[in-house]
């Protein structure tokens, strides 16, 4: 088999138009940008309120050269676009590099359109969710956040090689070299190279969105409820007791996250059984949270609440002594007790910083007149504060917990980046960076493609929140 | 304000004390201990061994005692190893003939012995802290005016296309961690084989084999734009972003006001309202987010030196992690929980400061 190259058959055709593209994009934008100083030097503002003047200078260079620059943005996408098809249209080696990359993921693509047509196609009966198609900003994240969703959900149809698989000659070899003498049925080629013990960057690539999914939304749902669990009380009690938890968030927050890793996620530590105790803490708030949750609902109504509460204690108290001690009687619920140390580790470091935003959101609508009306109706402080304070806190919430799930993330590539917590076989990114950065100046593709991976969910996540953040302010 | 100063302080004590503690009890427990004492005297010992090791070398005592002894508010711990030589806490490394203190702990001025590195901890904290403060300084220098022109421009038209392409310039930069941005520029601008070097060594416009060095070593010794200019980018790019969107939130917000409005109604042109009434107003709230962005800082800096092979605090910091130096690794924890919580007042009171209408009781 020969080797892959970039853009397959169409490159011929298409790479020059890309560039030629590109340089008529760089001149624009750099030609507008003089255009803009240009009018600041001179004073001739076209300052918002300035109706007509702004219009007819839309019209001027300054106009055709947004024109031009919108025209050839455009015309390197459909380039793109058009490499990304010849994937499905061309045969075998002809798809290139890209093509290839693009027809593995095809059931990402399939997924991703259902999601977004049906999304966009109901938007108007889906609260705040579809609002989020109006605004591009929004859009774009939501697609690059569901991208990587769907990727770790089809790894397995993705992959082109055995993620721990080492294959002999292609130690370090370049993006789209073909495997030396590939058995029959195998796929032909390592797509992104392989990496310095002759695995599948790509196949690792994609294994290592499942690992990261797998962790960081659910790390940030325990920080959530810890973070709730606490701040609640701390902001609508006030007093002694947000003092007190006041001055711990600090004490941990104070602390350098690196140091607070380095200490935490060692092997000794899993030795004295410590990530043990701080889960059976921290794990314990889910089930508090949600048994505090109905029974200050439904405590007018006994069998119900005993129904609801029941079912909580009885399903959270399973699974926390499956997670937290690994004495699950029936053995569904258990964890490894490295992943538990990493899990633990990146639960305590977030917690203090979602109980801050928790307490500040807290002090500030517990002024407003329905708490008011509440208390004075004899509510329960309980139920003032789950029903009545953190539903109208929902807004900054929902923005935080996507600001929160890339910063997990990025927390859980610097532990990989620094070797703590994970195994050398692990394919998560931050320790594929890791590994990579020691051939970097000479072979520089195993590290760049799981960091590109990282920095496209964070981003994804960031453009999410901001686009939740800008539609959640429009009413 | 005194009051609110000294207040402060006391709380500042009370965390480094709380901080140091669980420091000092994380590096001391027993199978870190252990770990210690065979890479100090000998990796096949024995339980036993380990025991009396452990013993004669003064770590047998509670761990608050040890606590204590470390902080200098007890007497060090004295007494005699297996071969009747008299040891003890304040004995280590003195001259002889002179008679040992019976305090040394911080408050002493003694850091101890740093067994990574074979040298007191004082000395080889400051070194690393002087190479940290280059790199510090050079961040400051590059992010700070870089973060406010960035968060100014964009906030002084709320929704202009300068705004939406500064903001997702923003948002890019928050989303890209130094681990991520460093590796991607070394392949950039100083890899052999990829990015621009190659091209330009062919071209004949640079030198060497690359435009930049991957590794900032030589910088210790002096520094160049060449080798010190990557370090110091991969830290500011990640800070910027932060920075500019905090300012971009003031700026817009002091846009709105009244008196802008009032400016610009009589007449003033729009560029001497930013100059003369805005952006005074709008740079008190990331002078504070500035201040508090020195222990995001502190991270970057050890991600960025372990990258970059730069011997500063961060690098010092994982190297003393990595081989449990107990030491060295509450040295470095001092100065971190030092460096956030004198940020923090700094960014407090400057706050009061700048604003005039706030006031402390």
């Amino acid at each position: 088999m020969e080797d892959l190259s970039w853009t397959g058959a169409l490159g011929p055709f298409l790479v020059p138009v890309i560039n030629m593209a590109a340089i008529v994009l760089a001149i624009a934008v750099i030609a507008r940008i003089l255009v803009s100083l240009a009018d600041w030097a001179r004073g001739a503002d076209a300052v918002a309120v300035g109706g007509p003047v702004l219009a007819a200078r839309r019209r001027g260079l300054g106009g055709t050269l947004d024109l031009a620059a919108q025209v050839t943005i455009g015309l390197i996408l459909l380039c793109i676009l058009l490499i990304g098809l010849g994937g499905f249209v061309l045969p075998g080696a002809s798809k290139g590099i890209l093509g290839w990359a693009a027809l593995r993921f095809w059931p990402v693509w399939v997924a991703l359109v259902v999601t977004l047509g049906l999304s966009i196609r109901f938007k108007r009966r889906l609260g705040l969710y579809g609002k989020l198609m109006d605004s591009p900003v929004g859009l774009v994240g939501l697609a690059l956040v569901l991208f990587w969703v769907f990727t770790a959900i089809f790894a397995d149809a993705i992959i082109t090689q055995d993620p721990l698989g080492q294959l002999s000659g292609m130690k370090n070899i370049v993006p789209g070299a073909a495997v030396k003498n590939p058995s029959e049925g195998d796929f032909a080629w390592y797509l992104f190279g392989g990496d310095h013990l002759a695995r599948d960057v790509f196949s690792r690539m994609v294994m290592g969105a499942q690992r990261v999914l797998q962790i960081a939304p659910a790390a940030t749902v325990f920080a959530f409820m810890v973070g709730v669990t606490l701040g609640l009380p701390a902001g609508y009690f006030g007093g002694k007791l947000d003092t007190l938890l006041s001055f711990l968030a600090n004490l941990v927050l104070a602390f350098p996250v690196i140091l607070l890793f380095y200490l935490l996620v060692t092997p000794e530590i899993v030795q004295t059984g410590i990530p043990m105790y701080f889960a059976a803490v921290l794990f314990l708030f889910p089930v508090i949270f949600f048994a505090v949750l109905f029974n200050s609902r439904y405590k007018t109504n006994p069998p119900r609440r005993n129904l609801y509460v029941g079912v909580t204690l009885v399903l959270g108290l399973w699974a926390y002594l499956g997670l937290a001690f690994n004495a699950d009687p029936l053995g569904v619920w258990s964890m490894d007790p490295n992943m538990l140390n990493v899990f633990v580790s990146v639960v305590f470091v977030n917690s203090p910083g979602v109980f801050r935003i928790v307490r500040g959101l807290v002090m500030d609508i517990k002024a407003r007149d329905y708490v008011a009306a509440g208390q004075t109706r004899g509510e329960s402080p309980w139920y003032i504060m789950l029903w009545e304070i953190l539903p109208n806190a929902r807004g900054p919430l929902i923005v935080d917990f996507c600001l929160r799930i890339g910063y997990t993330t990025i927390l859980l590539g610097t532990l990989g980046f620094f070797g703590l917590g994970v195994s050398p076989e692990s394919p998560d990114w931050g320790s594929t960076i890791n590994a990579g950065r020691k051939l970097l100046s000479i072979f520089p593709h195993p590290a760049i493609v799981p960091a590109v991976a990282l920095m496209s969910l964070v981003l994804g996540l960031n453009l999410l929140a901001d686009g939740l953040r800008e539609e959640s302010l429009k009413d | 304000m005194l009051l609110f100063v000294l207040r402060r302080i006391g709380v500042m004590i009370l965390t480094a004390l709380a901080l140091t503690f669980v420091v000092f009890y994380l590096t001391n427990l027993p199978p870190n201990l252990e770990k210690l004492a065979k890479s100090e005297a000998s990796a096949r010992m024995t339980d036993e061994q380990v025991d009396s090791w452990l013993a004669s070398n003064g770590f047998a005592q509670p761990v608050l005692t040890r606590y204590a002894e470390w902080l200098g508010v007890l007497p060090g711990w004295t007494g005699t190893s297996s071969d009747g030589k008299p040891m003890g806490r304040c004995l280590n490394r003195i001259p002889a003939g002179e008679t040992p203190p019976a305090y040394c702990g911080i408050l002493q001025g003694n850091w101890g012995w740093s067994t990574v590195f074979k040298q007191p901890v004082s000395e080889v904290l400051g070194r690393s802290l002087g190479h940290t403060g280059w790199l510090m300084l050079w961040v400051m220098i590059v992010m700070v005016p870089t973060s406010l022109i960035l968060g100014v421009l964009s906030g002084m038209r709320e929704g202009s296309r300068t705004d939406r392409v500064l903001s997702t310039f923003a948002i890019a930069t928050t989303a890209t961690p130094e681990y991520v941005s460093g590796v991607i520029f070394i392949a950039l601008f100083a890899s052999a084989t990829a990015g621009i070097s190659p091209w330009l060594a062919e071209m004949g416009w640079i030198e060497g084999k690359t435009l930049f060095q991957g590794t900032a070593t030589s910088a210790m010794d002096g520094l160049t734009f060449w080798n010190f200019g990557l370090p110091v980018l991969t830290i500011a790019l990640y800070g910027i972003g932060y920075i500019a969107r905090m300012t971009r939130a003031s700026m817009t917000e002091v846009m709105t006001q009244q008196y802008i409005r009032t400016a610009r109604l009589k007449g003033v042109s729009f560029r001497e309202v930013v100059m003369k009434h805005a952006l005074r107003n709008a740079l008190i709230a990331p002078f504070t987010v500035i201040m508090l962005q020195f222990p995001w800082l502190l991270n970057g800096v050890v991600i960025v030196e372990t990258l970059f092979n730069y011997k500063g605090f961060g690098w010092t910091l994982v190297q003393a992690a990595g081989n449990n130096d107990i030491n060295m690794l509450l040295a470095c924890s001092v100065v971190a929980v030092f460096v956030v919580l004198v940020t923090q007042l700094i960014s407090d009171i400057g706050y009061v400061f700048l604003n005039p209408r706030i006031r402390l009781a």
